[in-house]
């Protein structure tokens, strides 16, 4: 599988505070999850930017194929009634 | 239609697809498909704007036993971590276009690939750590900033970040030599006499004159690159003149004035020699920073592969208490013996 000297790859995410979600902010090889976390929080928090990270081995990510990018996405793109923009509302209602 | 037509046609159409997002300012992303050469463009620059990052550690490192304060101390450690935290931005994103971070370090140190000619000279003095913060850091700020919006997603996201921890090294730079230059008569001395000694170098930075540069034409087609590198040349003379007098310090450039024709200054001519045998490998710390590199490598080895022996180990089971980790060791320090013979 890993046919290189290298050390498997992570990505990081990183909640910059309470409240908000997960980002990803990068990746970085280490050779195993604790070493991962602690090269992330030397990495990509050296200045504050999180209060919690998640480590996640890059070959567990499976990602839509960007030739699929078309056809995959493409049911949502002709529901514009999806939106609340779609629909008419007389002039003067409030609230709505 | 035959087989290949049909492959023609199928790259015709990937290469329209490239071609129209680069032009409606989109990003290009690691799945997306690609030129052959648009790749192998953004690896050599990349990698060579990573190796620089990581030699760029060496001249600074060399002052931070030697600081003159706690404070500066501090200031350059933080600075010195920080160049190697923008190197490994940098890795990473260059692997996104599929090189190995093995093949990155070996390129660098068999000399396969460069880093910025910049980092071959030596700093003799403390006023040096002012001089690069200042003058070399400036340069590649000014190299940087439009790269936050380079065509390729994940270069552009790693300038991002880059720019937005680099201007403290300016002004801690910039700071220190102020300090210099208002301190005693010898002090000031030595903040010009590093000024006068980086200012030439830090012009080389922007890279050889517009009709001399091999590859500006297409980068810029493929908006890797923004502006030319005089035009950012003399951005970058023009923002450092101000600066250099309210520092009380000159610039060593006699020719060095303002044309309010062109609204720019000018400036005198470049010395492009010394710059390729810089480049060349003649520079005066060419074989001393890469003979740093590779022993700072050989001499991690046994911490990489201990770590991958744990790993290993740890996988195999070995990670409850330590009694437990005692009754596996036979097959835990097999296994990880294995892991680091298979991965080596």
């Amino acid at each position: 599988m890993n046919t290189s000297k290298d050390w498997p790859l992570w990505e990081v995410f990183v909640r910059s505070r309470r409240g908000l979600s997960h980002t990803h902010a990068g990746s970085l090889h280490a050779p195993d999850a604790e070493m991962a976390l602690r090269n992330a929080r030397d990495l990509y928090t050296r200045r504050n930017e999180g209060v919690s990270i998640w480590v996640v081995p890059s070959t567990a990510i499976t990602a839509s194929s960007p030739d699929e990018k078309d056809p995959f996405f493409e049911p949502s793109a002709d529901k514009p009634y999806r939106h609340p923009t779609f629909y008419e509302i007389p002039e003067g209602v409030k609230h709505l | 239609m035959t087989a290949v037509t049909a492959e023609t046609a199928a790259a015709s159409t990937y290469q329209a697809r490239f071609d129209a997002a680069v032009a409606a300012d989109e990003r290009i992303e690691p799945r997306d498909w690609m030129p052959d050469d648009y790749r192998a463009t953004l690896i050599r620059q990349m990698a060579q704007h990573a190796h620089s990052e990581i030699i760029g550690m060496q001249p600074e490192a060399n002052w931070i036993t030697r600081a003159p304060s706690l404070r500066r101390k501090a200031i350059l450690m933080a600075k010195v971590q920080d160049e190697a935290g923008h190197g490994l931005y940098l890795y990473s994103a260059t692997e996104t276009l599929g090189a190995s971070r093995d093949e990155l370090l070996d390129k660098l140190h068999s000399g396969r690939q460069k880093y910025s000619s910049i980092f071959n000279y030596p700093t003799l003095t403390w006023a040096d750590v002012g001089a690069i913060g200042w003058l070399v850091d400036g340069a590649a700020i000014t190299n940087q900033v439009p790269l936050c919006r380079c065509s390729y997603g994940p270069y552009a996201r790693a300038m991002v970040r880059v720019c937005k921890e680099e201007s403290f090294h300016q002004r801690q730079g910039y700071e220190l030599l102020l300090a210099l230059s208002q301190g005693t008569q010898a002090q000031h001395e030595m903040a010009q006499d590093a000024v006068n000694r980086w200012w030439w170098p830090s012009l080389m930075m922007f890279g050889p004159p517009d009709d001399a540069s091999a590859h500006s034409a297409q980068s810029m087609a493929w908006k890797i690159k923004r502006h030319s590198n005089d035009e950012l040349r003399q951005r970058f003379v023009d923002i450092c003149v101000p600066q250099a007098e309210a520092l009380g310090l000159t610039l060593p450039d006699p020719d060095l004035r303002w044309n309010e024709e062109r609204g720019h200054h000018d400036f005198g001519a470049i010395d492009w020699e010394e710059f390729r045998q810089v480049l060349k490998g003649n520079g005066p710390c060419n074989e001393q920073r890469i003979t740093q590199r590779r022993r700072a490598h050989e001499e991690g080895a046994w911490v990489r592969e201990a770590a991958a022996a744990y790993a290993a180990k740890s996988a195999s089971g070995g990670s409850g208490a330590p009694h437990e980790s005692a009754a596996s060791e036979g097959s835990g320090t097999k296994s990880g013996e294995a892991q680091v013979e298979a991965t080596a």
